[in-house]
């Protein structure tokens, strides 16, 4: 063992302009396109899968205005029966899973280190990875949707209709397996997350000094862990039961179809919590930050987030009411999908009491944030409504339970989401969106959202099923339908809005400076955008705002990291004390050759059980080349 | 912004190890997934035995041999797996060179055994729903053993090559001896269910 290590240059002992300068050489990106798809800055990737995310939404969003042409007077023939049933497949899955989770992901990816003050995320080279096999499952679902051999089976997928007696062919399998894709890379994105919180925080961010976003960021990251292998076991043992003749779902041979809704909304509702925490998250930051105070309630709102996270395991069975359930089940599930309202409870009236306090300012952020409490909450009510077994009885699978999860999902999670484009945008792009056409945006957005999703429920207690494609003109459903079509287009206007505003200000926006809002989290005290390496000096944190806790524009950092290799600060758990001086992996070509062996596996095991076990091998290569030490600086120790 | 340095971190060792290190929880982070994995699998399990008749549904129960030498040599490679970790904790090159020799070895045992486990259900896959679900979990921990042993093999060349004298490389050994007992204590409740629960 060499005791004596050559001296190696030090931050400290360099002025800050060479600091900046030496740190560039060493972190940022090779050139050409090798190097942007070696690339594991977990700014560029998070920055990809956002993008990619938006594109899934936007396409996700065409499905939508079809279904609402179909639909928007009685016997149309724009689109039949089969192709109906991809679309809603299609829109749902891609919403789901190619959306909404990732995106919540994504934007962790790009927070939650530059909030804990680090300099990219733990295991940068599987956050490669993951997006590279993210995207693979996007294309594999949309290709097939290109070739009219899209899944068609309805986003959960229920045996026995998903199962090899009814649904021949290929397109439940490639449902099946864009699951495992999004699975697998959300998992990878959880673990990274997890790590980064517990290890890589900057000295002096005890737990109780964390931000409410990287908690957030954190319990949705549990959630992942958890709840996620069930809806891998269901997609693999799905395509099993299809090609191998296993009978986990099959009644006659000892299987059971109730196994698979049991085992799916095991997965399905923490999904919901997993798209929603994160919205709280951001709510909670962007909040404080207009009402130029500190957050009213932090330990509550900490102890909700962990308690929604808990709770949100003990809901699943609610989706089941009407399959026909032991009684005592039923009132012990709608029991405890009562107590998740009041996590969700403490959180609004922190928020409201944040606001109260402060001196609000109404920027386009808090605009889509107050949206975000109103239509959250009508969410919420009709989400206590359809606890009730009763009630749910009469509105399951209407247009009611159409209307109550796009409150919540669009209101509790879209709405936020814009918020926080608008809001870390100048940190993302070093630009600033344009205040009035965002105001124009919120406002369609917003009365577009309730004029097309409040008649639905409406139109749920008149007794419209929900995946219809279409209906008699003597119901009286016609009327309402016509003016949700009419409406979605009000909201879709919105939406163009929107994406005209990033498109323009990514462009010509005004600079923003490092901190344009006068926020108090880490992410605001670098440049915007951030360099390659975040921040020159590690931050030190003495206080929960550490940008509002003195009142010059002071920062406390750390110095005593070398700067010819990728080095971070390694912390303790608890206190975030100091413990190591760690290196951060360099880039790498080898995690894209690996999602590349992996899809060709996932695939190629729709055909053949087979390639299972041939298809491994590539995988083993590229894992070996990914891990295989070539001598880099940062692999000393 | 102006920037007053309070901390001088020049001191630190270039690598933490142990529980400070993040390859620790990352281990942990992978294993809690696959513990909850094989949970699920366990339960999916006891759910299928709820509804049926009888259990196994139409089978005899699993012969005992295979399955417990399974056991048997899994937990007795608890041992040598302790002591590669402690000597991968003192960075002592030539006993870590023979410790993986021999936790290779340990892997390929319970594989070289678990052969003749499949066919100690007498089912299979596509008999019955508990055909389905034992080769599923037998399937899942040896995709587990396998890994391991892959992980195991590319460790060792690695402790042969130039690259072994380093505190890294030691890292990994002693996570891949974590990785190995988390291998080790899941088998135990699959064995239970597995082999003994069809025999009430």
């Amino acid at each position: 063992m060499n005791q004596e290590p050559p001296p190696r240059p030090l931050d400290c002992e360099l002025d800050e302009a060479s600091v900046s300068e030496a740190l560039s050489n060493t972190w940022r990106a090779k050139p050409g396109l090798w190097g942007a798809i070696g690339n594991v800055d977990h700014k560029v990737i998070a920055r990809r899968y956002i993008v990619t995310a938006f594109v899934f939404l936007i396409l996700g969003g065409f499905l939508a205005l079809a279904m609402r042409l179909q639909l928007s007077g009685p016997e149309l023939r724009y689109i039949g029966p089969d192709r109906y049933n991809q679309i809603f497949t299609m829109h749902g899955s891609n919403m789901m899973f190619l959306f909404a989770v990732p995106v919540m992901e994504a934007m962790a990816v790009y927070l939650v280190p530059l909030m804990v003050g680090t300099r990219n995320i733990a295991f940068p080279r599987l956050n490669a990875y993951s997006y590279w096999v993210f995207v693979t499952g996007g294309i594999l679902l949309w290709l097939s949707f290109m070739l009219d051999a899209a899944p068609d089976v309805g986003w959960f997928a229920y045996v026995p209709l998903s199962g090899p007696e009814f649904s021949a062919g290929k397109r439940t399998d490639i449902w099946a397996q864009m699951i495992t894709f999004t699975e697998l890379s959300a998992l990878a994105i959880a673990v990274e997350i997890v790590v980064t919180v517990f290890t890589q925080r900057a000295p002096g961010m005890s737990l109780d000094r964390i931000p409410l976003l990287v908690w957030a960021m954190l319990v949705m990251a549990f959630l992942v862990i958890i709840a996620m292998p069930a809806i891998m076991f269901a997609s693999s043992t799905l395509i099993m039961d299809r090609l191998v003749g296993t009978h986990f779902y099959n009644p006659a041979e000892g299987g059971d179809v109730l196994l698979w809704q049991h085992v799916f909304w095991f997965f399905g509702h923490p999904e919901v919590y997993i798209i929603f925490l994160p919205a709280v998250g951001m709510v909670s930051t962007i909040l404080p930050t207009f009402a130029q105070r500190p957050v009213f309630g932090y330990l509550p709102l900490v102890m909700a987030l962990i308690a929604t996270g808990i709770l949100s395991f003990g809901l699943w069975v609610h989706h089941m009411f009407v399959v026909g359930l032991p009684r005592l089940g039923e009132s012990f599930f709608t029991a405890s999908s009562m107590a998740i309202a009041v996590p969700a409870g403490i959180q609004i009236f922190c928020w409201l009491a944040t606001l109260w306090a402060g001196r609000p300012i109404f920027k386009v952020p808090l605009l889509f944030i107050i949206g975000f409490i109103i239509t959250f909450v009508i969410g919420g009510l009709t989400g206590v409504m359809v606890a009730s077994v009763p009630f749910d009885t009469q509105v399951h699978d209407t247009y009611f339970v159409v209307a109550h999860f796009h409150y919540v999902l669009v209101g509790g999670a879209v709405f936020p989401l814009l918020a926080a484009v608008y809001y870390w945008f100048p940190k993302i792009t070093g630009r600033m969106m344009s205040e009035t056409l965002g105001a124009y945006a919120f406002w369609l957005i917003f009365i577009g959202f309730h004029l097309t999703f409040f008649p639905m429920h409406i139109l749920g207690l008149q007794g419209m099923p929900r995946r219809v494609y279409t209906y008699q003109p003597e119901l009286p459903w016609a009327d309402l339908n016509l003016f949700v079509s009419f409406s979605a287009l009000v909201l879709t206007a919105g939406f163009l809005t929107f994406f005209i505003d990033v498109i323009r200000s990514w462009r010509y926006g005004p600079i923003a400076g490092e901190n344009p809002w006068n926020a108090s989290t880490l992410e605001w005290a670098t440049a915007s955008p951030p360099p390659p390496f975040n921040f020159p000096f590690i931050p030190v944190v003495d206080d929960r705002n550490p940008l509002w806790a003195r009142s010059g524009p002071e920062m406390l950092v750390s110095a005593g990291l070398r700067t010819d290799r990728r080095e971070l600060l390694v912390t303790s758990v608890v206190e975030a004390l100091p413990v190591a001086r760690e290196s951060s992996a360099p880039h790498s070509v080898w995690p894209f050759w690996a999602a590349i062996a992996t899809s060709i596996m996932l695939i190629w095991s729709m055909f053949s059980p087979w390639a299972v076990v041939w298809g491994a091998i590539p995988i083993a290569i590229s894992l070996i080349g990914w891990f295989w030490p070539k001598g880099a600086p940062e692999e000393a120790a | 912004m102006s920037r007053r340095t309070v901390l001088d971190v020049s001191h630190l060792p270039l690598h933490a190890s142990g529980t400070a290190s993040p390859t620790w929880w990352g281990t942990c982070a992978f294993m809690l997934i696959e513990g909850s994995g094989f949970s699920l699998a366990i339960a999916v399990y006891f759910y299928l035995m709820s509804l049926a008749p009888q259990w196994p549904i139409s089978a005899p129960p699993p012969d005992l041999l295979p399955g417990t030498m399974v056991t048997a040599t899994l937990i007795a490679s608890a041992i040598p797996n302790a002591y590669l970790s402690r000597w991968a904790r003192k960075k002592d090159l030539r006993l870590v060179r023979i410790g993986l020799i021999v936790m290779c070895a340990m892997a390929v045992l319970p594989l070289g055994i678990r052969v003749y486990e499949f066919p100690a259900f007498h089912v299979l896959w596509d008999d019955d729903a508990y055909g389905s679900i034992t080769w599923t979990i037998l399937g899942l921990h040896t995709t587990h053993v396998v890994t391991d042993l892959a992980d195991t093999i590319v460790l060792t060349c690695l402790m042969f090559s130039r690259h072994a004298d380093s505190a890294r490389r030691y890292g990994d050994v002693q996570d891949n001896c974590l990785y190995w007992n988390f291998v080790i204590v899941t088998w135990v409740p699959i064995y239970a269910s597995l082999y003994w629960v069809p025999r009430q």
